[in-house]
């Protein structure tokens, strides 16, 4: 989860790590009572999880309250990159004298964790690795012995940090590594890091991902999730318990295991190209019980998306065998109807692997004019969009 | 021979008392595994039974293998106590441990992998969040179903668990030696290059299916590997070319991050390595029907 920088600037300030004042507003009113509170300039900053929102505008300088209310109000409702702005933050303003760049973050290679740091702050890092990589510091971190102040030394040391600066850093690097440990952070990034007038470094940024896999010791990170802006239908699944993902094709999927599912979003775009472009509407992995209630769950759900036109249930038969699984689409239907649901989408089922014959044949038995059997994967998708584009 | 796993491999079971880890013994000792005991510390000292066979619990895994030489664990505990149980089975010293748990924290993922290398990595970890490892007609250790596929002259090595089934179903004919389930997360014990390398050398496999899938750059690495090591043919797949980025696709490290990850940098490498990439599972399998027939 990609926390705001708002959320990120709480989380720094409750680990000891030197920020600036700051609040969030939802509305210019309650922008303006904050940027009274802090006093003098602010600045105003929109909160949206995409890069690049000061080049769209989305980060603005006020001289006082008065400013501060215009300034809020020209940006939220604002939309960057897709993302509209229901959220700016204030934060207090400072003479920056230097930036530098600070994160700690996942090594898939390594299996470990790596610590970025650069003098050349306040732009993007893939930018300066790419222009100046000899002033990008790439230091692994072991992960049973952490940043300790002698790593943190290294660090520094390793980044080139000027002297004047270096016990701040030192200090700012251990705090940070026991605030990505204790919140179970995948990563903290700290963008700029900045030297100001009075010689403090401040963390002026803040961006935080945690990982949702540790939420189970995390009950606190629940309330950092962005309810706005999360889908609706994305929202009811994950109520369910179901892995869905939106997306703005017309042929719904559902299927067993996250790989095959992601196979079959490609192998139904592939057969759309051949039927008038149509595209796979959502992700949605039931698992690998695929059990009549989970099932029609899921159906419910993918049929809840207006632009789904028909629907492709793709389910390899392992532990739970197929005739389990026709008996379960069967049932699934039957609920739907008990639940007043009226389903008129068609659903096209591919059942292969343990016990296919016996599942075919259940589906052929039942007879229902919905659903439509074929016995590959590829040639379900080519039906599947056909489908689709017919109900265009 | 197949790797890693054989029909001489002796399994214990970390959480065989628990919901998925009594369903998967039952499983794994119908497929002929040999498991020879479960480790719970809170039911030490009773017997389990399995449709007729008694199987005793042991307090720790050290005890476990002091008893029954067991030189294989799977591990179906909680994400919560998932590292602790990994830890144990890296402090025993245990050859090979399957960590089937899904949803482990990635720090503590991390966390048992430095320390099994600061111990000489002398565990073999797979996972966790994988379906196990399953050599056909010899032992089977994890969640992979026993009966889709014969024993034969296939290894394949996989992020996927149900891509792994549907490519073991379609290629049935020729059956497997060994097949790898390595897992979605971010942070995973052994790589598609662990696996590369033992199949390149093992004498009964003679051909490899590499499944891949988006996030990271696994497949990348695994590719420069191929390339300077592997003399077998190799015919890969990538599951997630119209996965838009920044979003998790069900595994935890299925996610395209900016411009990296993506299915198609992915393809590109290995076919500069020589690989042939199915489009689809059944092209594919076809790749390897191709070069087997």
């Amino acid at each position: 989860m990609d926390l705001f920088e708002y959320q990120g600037r709480d989380l720094f300030e409750r680990h000891g790590l030197p920020v600036l004042g700051g609040g969030v507003a939802e509305t210019p009113q309650e922008a303006r009572a904050i940027a009274e509170r802090l006093g003098g300039k602010v600045v105003v900053k929109a909160q949206v999880k995409v890069g690049g929102r000061g080049k769209a505008g989305g980060v603005k300088l006020a001289d006082g309250a008065d400013e501060a209310e215009a300034r809020a109000t020209d940006i939220l409702g604002m939309d960057i990159k897709g993302h509209t702005v229901h959220k700016v933050m204030l934060a207090e303003t400072a003479d920056i004298v230097e930036e530098y760049y600070f994160s700690y973050l996942l090594d898939r290679a390594n299996r470990t964790f790596l610590c970025i740091a650069s003098v050349a702050g306040g732009m993007e890092i893939e930018t300066v690795a790419e222009e100046d990589p000899d002033r990008v510091a790439k230091i692994a971190i072991d992960a049973s012995k952490g940043v300790d102040e002698a790593k943190a030394r290294e660090i520094v040391t390793a980044a080139k940090f000027p002297a004047e600066v270096a016990d701040q850093v030192v200090d700012i690097a251990v705090k940070l590594w026991a605030a990505f440990v204790a919140e179970d952070a995948t990563l903290v990034e700290v963008n700029p890091l900045a030297k100001v007038g009075d010689g403090r470094v401040l963390a002026l940024d803040a961006k935080v991902t945690l990982d949702e896999n540790a939420g189970f010791r995390h009950p606190d990170h629940e309330a950092l999730e962005d309810k706005s802006a999360v889908d609706p239908l994305e929202q009811a699944a994950k109520e369910k318990g179901l892995n869905y993902v939106k997306l703005d094709g017309e042929v719904g999927i559902i299927g067993n295991g996250a790989g095959l599912v992601m196979s079959t979003l490609d192998v139904v775009a592939y057969a759309g190209e051949s039927h008038g472009g149509v595209k796979p509407a959502n992700f949605l992995d039931i698992g690998g019980g695929a059990s009549a209630q989970v099932m029609a769950n899921g159906l419910e759900i993918v049929l809840g998306d207006p632009a789904v036109k028909s629907v492709f249930v793709n389910v390899f038969g392992g532990i739970t065998a197929c005739d389990a699984v026709a008996n379960g689409i069967i049932q699934a239907l039957e609920l739907l109807t008990q639940r007043g649901e009226t389903v008129t989408k068609p659903l096209v089922v591919r059942l292969d692997g343990n016990n296919a014959e016996a599942g075919r044949a259940i589906l052929d038995g039942a007879n229902n004019p919905l659903v439509e059997r074929v016995d590959t994967m590829d040639g379900a998708a080519q039906r599947a969009a056909e489908l689709a584009a017919a109900g265009k | 021979m197949a790797i890693w796993l054989t029909k001489d491999s002796k399994v214990i079971v970390q959480g065989i008392t628990g919901g998925e880890g009594s369903k998967h013994t039952k499983r794994m000792l119908a497929a002929g595994t040999q498991v020879v005991g479960g480790v719970n510390p809170r039911k030490a000292g009773t017997k389990v039974d399995f449709d007729g066979t008694e199987l005793p619990v042991f307090a720790t895994v050290a005890e476990a293998i002091a008893e029954t030489g067991a030189d294989v664990s799977v591990i179906f505990v909680p994400p919560a106590f998932t590292k602790a149980a990994v830890v144990e089975a890296i402090d025993a010293e245990i050859p090979l441990a399957v960590v089937i748990t899904e949803g482990v924290p990635v720090q503590d993922s991390a966390a048992f992998w430095a320390y099994n290398v600061a111990k000489g990595e002398k565990t073999r970890i797979i996972g966790p969040n994988c379906p196990g490892i399953a050599s056909p007609g010899a032992s089977n250790a994890g969640i992979i179903p026993a009966d889709i596929t014969p024993q034969g002259r296939i290894g394949l090595v996989s992020k996927s668990g149900t891509l792994t089934y549907q490519l073991m179903y379609e290629l049935r004919e020729f059956g497997f030696s060994t097949a790898v389930g390595i897992g979605g997360d971010p942070i995973i014990g052994t790589t598609h290059i662990d696996a590369l390398k033992a199949f390149q050398e093992d004498p009964e496999t003679d051909a490899i299916v590499m499944i891949g899938e988006i996030g990271g750059d696994a497949e990348e690495r695994a590719a420069e590997f191929i390339k300077a090591n592997v003399t077998k043919p190799v015919v890969g797949y990538i599951a997630g070319f119209t996965a838009p980025p920044g979003k998790t696709m069900g595994h935890a490290g299925a996610i395209i991050s900016g411009s990296a990850g993506t299915a198609d940098a992915k393809k590109v490498a290995l076919e500069a390595a020589g690989v042939k990439v199915g489009k689809t599972p059944s092209e594919t399998a076809q790749l390897m029907r191709d070069i087997l027939s």
